[in-house]
């Protein structure tokens, strides 16, 4: 579906990712983890056409996105922003609305289709009672379903969510994640998450792809992506992973404490 | 973090309705009709409302004046105050829309054609076509607003790469940059203007919101560009909400910001331009309209372009007759009316337009 090859991004005459490939199946998610200034937003960035990038090809069912002005873009990939830039005014239903962009045209005129897809994008994202209320008022958790919501609308293949979850309590982290997660396998969407927290990755992604200095570091599934050895070359900290008790998905565990690194063998997982 | 509070709190009750009939344009239009009446009743001879009324409907209907009525109010209403009523109206008119344009354009709450410079540098601009005076009357009908509009263009691309951080316009640098090239325009006009003969001195009232030329003459000539640039501008709410998510967010749901942006400020500009080259440099109409609107109806901007605009004669009308008023018989700039409502105004929307993510 999404297939990224050899991707390489300039910004302010700095080179930020290198010769970067990714692919994302249908229905599948990729989170795309790596240490502060790896280059995670840089590549969102430039697969939705903010930052052109200087080579490399982003391809969609076999369409070089290269060639498409930024309308027909926004036919095939949605984005999901961290929740920081919503005019607090709009109302929950308007900024949903506005998703519809690619389709509207200048004046903006909305058709009945666009409002039965709208209102389907509320239901989906639980927002349905939320619809009239001001952006302004709403939780940190709503106003991300509410981008997630915008995304929905937009009605592509592809969704990119940048940092989604980093603003959130644990209990929107896991239902917000839940919800993405049951959309990309329902609709068959393919979706590329960045994420900070690694064991969300490692539970909700199918594949990970561990970005370091604008590289590619390694790819593939959580638990070959996932490794003590991997993240502690890369964090720079000592990490233990060790199986979820309940899924089997790799648990990343803060390691190295003074004095312990010492006295214990380091735990392998199975 | 997370949870409430990653955004600033809302600047608007949270019960005020969105636009959805057309109640707010009927109100404002009788309010536009009330006060255009208003305007070519008051003066040095009064003439009641109802009078007016009863003129105006024979002058549409291509009737002569009713037989009743003394000769001298044909004159009076005819060439003076109908004339004047309408400039006035249409450059509130521009200066509201256009405010609400660059509001938008820029998410920045203090944004007014005035405050950012733009008047000022359209100011300069009339100022060097005057000086260059275009012999017969009519040539300086056309070189006066072209050079009011380059000059507000060289203003605002001055301004707005001075006050940028990054793709967003800060409140406090854009209002920093808008002062320090306004006071620079300025400046430049009044050392022409000075320099130079009685022609240009007449400007000096003129630069204040006074209208210099009488007649309908200025009305026609500014009546073009006005409606281009009005017309522009309310066709772009949409785009205009679809820019309110910041320029990242507006590309990702496919509009094409950068060349939205430059129609935009070129709309605003021609229209601002248009406004000041025939009725002077007029602050805050630009800002306090807009969030009056905003205010009362929602920050949709498909219908705050339009309602702001009609809004702009409206209050611009009720500077214009206070103006006429106070001080009769003598007539102040409307400009210093306006600024006397507009700048604490203009204090109480920078106390609580703390962020600017705020609408």
């Amino acid at each position: 579906m999404l297939d990224i090859r050899s991707l390489n991004v300039s910004y302010n005459g700095k080179d930020i990712l290198h010769d970067v490939s990714l692919h994302v199946a249908a229905g599948e998610i990729l989170a795309v983890i790596g240490p502060n200034g790896a280059g995670k937003t840089t590549l969102i960035r430039a697969i939705s056409g903010v930052l052109p990038p200087r080579s490399g090809q982003i391809w969609v069912d076999g369409i070089d996105l290269a060639g498409l002005s930024a309308i027909q873009r926004a036919r095939y990939l949605a984005v999901v922003p961290q929740a920081r830039q919503l005019p607090a005014a709009f109302t929950v239903y308007q900024s949903v609305l506005l998703g519809r962009t690619p389709y509207l045209g200048w004046l903006g005129r909305a058709g009945k289709t666009d409002h039965s897809i709208v209102e389907r994008s509320l239901a989906q994202t639980h927002l349905t009672g939320l619809a009239e209320r001001r952006v302004g008022e709403l939780s940190g958790g709503e106003q991300q379903r509410i981008l997630l919501a915008r995304a929905l609308a937009q009605g592509t293949p592809i969704l990119l969510l940048d940092e989604p979850t980093t603003h959130l309590d644990m209990e929107h982290q896991s239902s917000f994640l839940n919800l993405v997660h049951s959309l990309a396998s329902q609709k068959k969407l393919a979706v590329l998450l960045v994420l900070h927290d690694l064991n969300l990755a490692g539970l909700y992604a199918d594949q990970v792809a561990l970005l370091v200095d604008g590289r590619n570091h390694s790819i593939g599934a959580p638990a070959d992506v996932l490794t003590a050895k991997n993240l502690s070359a890369v964090y720079h900290v000592p990490v233990n992973v060790v199986p979820h008790p309940d899924y089997g998905t790799p648990l990343v565990l803060p390691d190295g404490r003074i004095n312990t690194v010492e006295t214990q063998a380091p735990k392998k997982i199975a | 973090m997370g949870g409430t509070g990653s955004l600033p709190a809302c600047l608007y009750p949270p019960d005020i309705k969105m636009v959805k009939s057309a109640r707010p344009y009927i109100y404002l239009l009788l309010m536009l009709a009330l006060a255009l009446l208003l305007s070519v009743a008051v003066g040095a001879v009064f003439i009641p409302p109802g009078v007016v009324a009863r003129m105006l409907t024979s002058l549409l209907s291509g009737a002569n004046l009713p037989a009743d009525l003394p000769q001298s109010y044909s004159a009076i209403v005819y060439q003076i105050r109908l004339p004047h009523t309408a400039l006035i109206a249409l450059a509130g008119a521009a200066l509201a829309g256009s405010g609400a344009v660059y509001q938008g354009v820029f998410r920045n709450p203090l944004a007014d054609p005035y405050l950012i410079g733009v008047a000022s540098g359209a100011g300069l601009g009339a100022v060097i076509g005057l000086a260059l005076r275009a012999p017969a009357e009519w040539g300086g009908l056309f070189t006066v607003p072209i050079a009011a509009f380059i000059g507000a263009l060289l203003t605002i691309s001055i301004v707005y790469n001075l006050a940028r951080v990054g793709r967003s316009v800060p409140t406090t640098t854009l209002i920093l940059a808008g002062v320090a090239v306004s006071a620079f325009a300025t400046s430049l006009s009044s050392f022409l203007m000075l320099r130079s003969n009685e022609e240009l001195r007449r400007a000096f009232s003129w630069q204040l919101g006074g209208a210099i030329m009488g007649g309908w003459t200025p009305v026609w000539a500014m009546l073009p560009y006005i409606a281009v640039g009005l017309i522009l501008i309310v066709l772009s709410g949409h785009t205009l909400n679809v820019m309110q998510f910041g320029e990242e967010q507006a590309q990702q749901l496919g509009l094409p910001v950068e060349r939205a942006k430059l129609a935009l400020i070129l709309a605003a500009s021609l229209t601002t331009a248009a406004a000041v080259a025939f009725a002077g440099i007029i602050g805050f109409i630009g800002l306090i309209v807009p969030h009056l609107v905003r205010f009362t109806w929602g920050p949709d901007y498909r219908h705050l372009v339009p309602l702001s605009i009609i809004g702009g004669s409206i209050a611009l009308l009720l500077a214009d007759i206070l103006a006429r008023v106070v001080l009769a018989p003598q007539t102040l700039p409307v400009g210093i009316v306006t600024a006397l409502a507009g700048a604490p105004f203009f204090l109480w929307i920078l106390r609580r337009a703390k962020d600017q993510a705020y609408f």
